[in-house]
């Protein structure tokens, strides 16, 4: 098997009866990029120097008989939001240009711990806002089914990195459906863990109270695994939570007879197209063909989700992005200000055009005289869509719903419209509000050849439900 | 004219906590460090950076709560203070907004002999910011060392009528912190710091006029100062037909006067919103009765106990707990000497004087034992005061026991008869016109003649055997 087409278990067997090394997986991912990368544009720094010593240090353990971590010489890339101190860390941003951080994030840490190697950062939509990562400040990334169409986004450059097998998995970052929307697009998977699953320390934050990290990868299994080293309070992030350190390999395998899943209704009706909602609907029977008991259900408030996501994700991003304003770090417009002018000078010409309208959008929220009609009621559209989700999981173990209305769409057809746009996000933001954990797959493919995402939603903390269901729908058998 | 108006005024007093490291981050507290020494990315807000609530600060803010009698709030939440200036690194402070950890109490104090409570109105936490040094060229330049500092804001109601209200409702407060160990109080550090709202109104008015608000407050006297040139410029203000403007003031106490800073229109609207990087602060019955228990005596307490097991006079009492180090001295003293009020008339007035020759942080170098020693003394005629003072002043340099210092300088009274009988024989006959002059009817005379008698002695003759021998002396003489 070629070490390109290999998944986690099989590469890390390999490994350890040394059948290949670490520098020659690395080696092989490098040339992969450098190939491939020229016409994807997934990649907006890659670590040749460290990767290939991370490698050697690996093989360097293997051959003197030392213990290697669980992830250990698996080539892997980071989304350009998590902090790295050994390469730049830009957000997408003209803002960040070459801002180097001092420090790693917890995550990354947790990472180089079990010995992955780091190939590089992805790009994504500045800041993380956007569907199609046409946001960045630096480059426009293919989606490798279609190089006329876009990867989805924010995190476009890890979907499309680990699709085009420039990585064997990537992670991203989740605050609307980042990570899940641009899996649909390049047909590759993606996991929102629950609020609070891991830290985010690092993170440079988009909205607080409901970005997370989660992972892309290509199958099911790479994902498990790559859930057991990211997730575990972390005393650095308040928000992260204290639960049980779990095994999602060891469930993986369990069948899931009698898995009632909901399909909520309100998900399947408007703007959603004909052949995403049929091989949705087509996957629901797949799942009782697997003996998954599958009924429909009513979630009435989500269809609140969508502005009252877009009024607290910009009202906490007005305030988490007040911090660039040109005088410690990042971009620093060049002639002789005044401090106001400065501030102006730096923010009117380091951030883009969509950053600029959100946190216009969320400056207006927070302002007093508009707080309680905005972000106060936001925040209690928040309440209620918890309490919904919460009603439906008392009858249900997931949640089964489109990740996207639609399948990939071309460059430049939705800038125009940004409303049209943030409509792409109907189904992904509600599990954001609600905290909960989401995962979107493969189910299909349209009549153009481009790839159908479906969408897992669980209850807090039970990701193993979900990677188990995602597990046996990836294994099949239904089609018999 | 003045005495036509009424002057309200509230002051908001801000605290530096003596916490080892600061709020959210594990950085060093220090005063004068090397500037930007004490620093790391959290504290520098840097992106991706998180905050972490240090649980000292919240003890130490109840425990302030607790001695200024408030209620103490369960559910606390922390909230971002939005606004942009180069001292705030994240463009936002975090402080509480509506939730503040205590409110609802009062401090007692006492001005002419009458006493006076000043309600409290909240105390609530908060990161202190940088420190911006301007430099002769017209640039600046920013320390973050105080970055994340713990601060309490406490904030008064409209309460206090007077400059030296203020200034006894500051001095209590700081009393009652430095009792319970929270702060180090020192004005000059900025360690405590003070905002003075202030607005006038005629006499028997019930509405309040229009108030500004006064900072940069460093000191008692700028305080008093102050507030006497705002009290007189609002009045003058409104008696010459203009009106007060809502405004905010800086207080140049070089120049004697307050300039504005700005103005109601150009205020910030600081987009108050809860940060959604912290948790709530949940405040249980266990930790409020673990620091009720904690708190030490405080100033009132003392005070109370002074009067009525001492017997000391109310004023003493107020003067001796306004310092916690003179009355945890006195305490230590107290129960070893014969009359508490010598003690307490020697530390008001000796120790005061000598102590605030040395400076802010001296210290009385000799042990209770011996001062009690001193006091003694006093009290048994060994000596009197004017000889205490020259003994207190040795003890001080030389920190030897008091009977060594009498022993070796021979400064106990002198009550051998027949020394001070040939002593004033010959100074009735070196003085006869002064002689004449009291036998004539001159009281007066009997004063020089006295005068006399401690110059020859350097003060150590007995004041009253010696009285009582030249009166004898002289009748001698009259009846001759």
């Amino acid at each position: 098997m070629k070490i390109i087409d290999m998944d986690i278990t099989t590469m890390r067997k390999a490994l350890l009866s040394k059948e290949i090394s670490s520098l020659e997986i690395t080696s092989e991912y490098l040339s992969r990029i450098n190939e491939k990368d020229g016409e994807i544009a997934a990649y907006l720094y890659v670590n040749n120097k460290n990767a290939r010593k991370k490698a050697q240090a690996i093989d360097k353990k293997l051959s003197d008989g030392m213990e290697v971590g669980v992830l250990s010489g698996i080539p892997m890339a980071l989304k350009d939001n998590i902090c790295t101190s050994d390469m730049p860390t830009t957000c997408g941003s003209r803002m960040l240009e070459n801002y180097k951080s001092p420090f790693n994030a917890s995550v990354v840490n947790k990472l180089l711990k079990e010995d992955a190697v780091i190939l590089g950062k992805l790009n994504m939509d500045e800041f993380a806002m956007g569907s199609t990562t046409e946001n960045s400040y630096y480059q426009t990334t293919k989606n490798p089914y279609d190089l006329s169409r876009v990867p989805g986004g924010s995190s476009g450059g890890s979907a499309a990195a680990v699709a085009s097998k420039q990585a064997l998995f990537a992670l991203g970052s989740d605050t609307g459906g980042s990570i899940r929307q641009p899996a649909s697009f390049c047909g590759v998977q993606g996991l929102k863990p629950t609020y609070g699953r891991i830290s985010r320390y690092g993170l440079i934050a988009f909205a607080s109270s409901l970005d997370q990290i989660g992972p892309f990868a290509r199958n099911t299994k790479d994902l498990a695994y790559v859930m057991n080293v990211l997730c575990g309070f972390d005393e650095k992030d308040s928000t992260s939570v204290k639960v049980k350190d779990e095994n999602f390999i060891e469930s993986l395998d369990k069948d899931i007879k009698g898995m009632r899943i909901a399909l909520p209704k309100s998900y399947f009706e408007e703007g959603i197209a004909p052949e995403v909602k049929n091989a949705v609907l087509a996957a629901a029977e797949n799942f009782k063909r697997l003996g998954a008991l599958v009924e429909e259900v009513e979630i009435s408030s989500v269809k609140h989700a969508l502005p009252a996501y877009y009024i607290i994700s910009s009202a906490e991003a007005s305030s988490n992005l007040s911090r660039f304003d040109g005088i410690r770090y990042g971009f620093r417009p060049q002639g002789d200000f005044n401090l106001d002018e400065l501030y102006k000078e730096a923010r009117s010409k380091g951030f883009g055009k969509e950053v600029k309208r959100r946190i216009l959008l969320g400056t207006y929220a927070l302002s007093s005289g508009y707080y309680d009609a905005y972000y106060k009621k936001a925040q209690q559209v928040r309440s209620l869509i918890k309490v919904d989700f919460d009603n439906v999981f008392k009858n249900f173990d997931l949640v089964l719903s489109p990740t996207a209305p639609t399948t990939a769409y071309p460059f430049g057809s939705r800038t125009a419209n940004p409303i049209e746009m943030y409509m792409g996000d109907i189904y992904t933001v509600p599990v954001n509000i609600a905290g909960l954990p989401g995962l979107s797959m493969n189910c299909g493919f349209d009549k153009d050849g481009l790839p159908i995402g479906m969408q897992l939603i669980g209850k807090a903390f039970d990701e193993a439900s979900i990677l188990r269901a995602a597990h046996a729908y990836e294994r099949g058998g239904f089609d018999d | 004219m003045i005495n036509d108006y009424e002057v309200v005024i509230g002051l908001e007093v801000h605290v530096e906590l003596k916490t080892d490291t600061k709020i959210f981050c594990g950085c060093s507290t220090a005063f004068g460090a090397k500037p930007n020494t004490q620093c790391c990315p959290v504290c520098l807000g840097l992106p991706g950076s998180l905050p972490v609530l240090n649980g000292q600060v919240v003890e130490y803010a109840i425990l302030s709560g607790l001695a200024t009698k408030c209620q103490i709030t369960r559910i606390g939440k922390q909230d971002r203070k939005n606004y942009f200036y180069p001292d705030s690194p994240k463009a936002y402070q975090i402080s509480q907004y509506d939730l503040p950890l205590c409110h609802s109490g009062h401090v007692d104090i006492e001005v002419k002999g009458e006493s006076r409570r000043i309600g409290i109105t909240r105390i609530h936490i908060e990161e202190d910011a940088g420190k911006l040094v301007h430099d002769s060229e017209g640039g600046s330049l920013v320390d973050y060392n105080r970055c994340g500092v713990p601060l309490i804001e406490i904030v008064s109601e409209p309460d206090i009528r007077s400059a030296e209200e203020a200034k006894a409702y500051v001095q209590k407060l700081r009393a009652i912190l430095l009792y319970v160990g929270v702060s180090d109080c020192k004005m000059n550090e900025g360690s405590l710091r003070c905002d003075v709202n202030l607005s006038v109104r005629k006499k028997g008015e019930k509405m309040l006029g229009t108030r500004t608000e006064m900072k940069n407050l460093n000191s008692f006297v700028s305080i008093t100062k102050a507030i006497e040139n705002e009290t007189r410029r609002q009045i003058k203000l409104i008696e010459t037909g203009g009106s007060v403007v809502q405004e905010t003031r800086r207080w140049e106490q070089s120049e004697g006067k307050s300039i504005s800073m700005r103005t109601k229109e150009d205020a910030h609207d600081y987009r108050y919103f809860p940060d959604p990087d912290l948790m709530p602060i949940i405040i249980d019955d266990a930790l409020i009765g673990k620091l009720s228990d904690s708190l030490p005596e405080l100033p009132d307490d003392r005070k109370a106990k002074y009067i009525s097991q001492y017997q000391l006079p109310v004023y003493d009492a107020e003067q001796l707990v306004s310092s916690k180090y003179l009355s945890d001295y006195f305490d230590m003293m107290v129960d070893k000497v014969r009359s508490p009020k010598i003690a307490a008339n020697m530390m008001m007035s000796d120790i005061i004087r000598l102590l605030s020759k040395d400076g802010e942080d001296a210290l009385i170098p000799f042990g209770s034992d011996d001062f009690a020693k001193l006091t003694d003394l006093i009290y048994n005629g060994v000596i009197n005061n004017t000889l205490a003072k020259k003994i207190i002043e040795k003890m001080w340099k030389e920190n030897l026991s008091p009977d060594l210092i009498i022993e070796r300088d021979n400064l106990r009274l002198i009550k051998d008869e027949d020394y001070l009988l040939n002593l004033i024989e010959e100074i009735v006959n070196e003085m006869p016109k002064v002689v004449e002059d009291y036998l004539s009817g001159k009281e007066k005379a009997l004063q020089s003649l006295i005068g006399q008698i401690m110059r020859k002695t350097s003060g150590k003759a007995d004041p009253s055997i010696s009285k009582e021998i030249l009166l004898k002396v002289l009748s001698n003489i009259k009846s001759k």
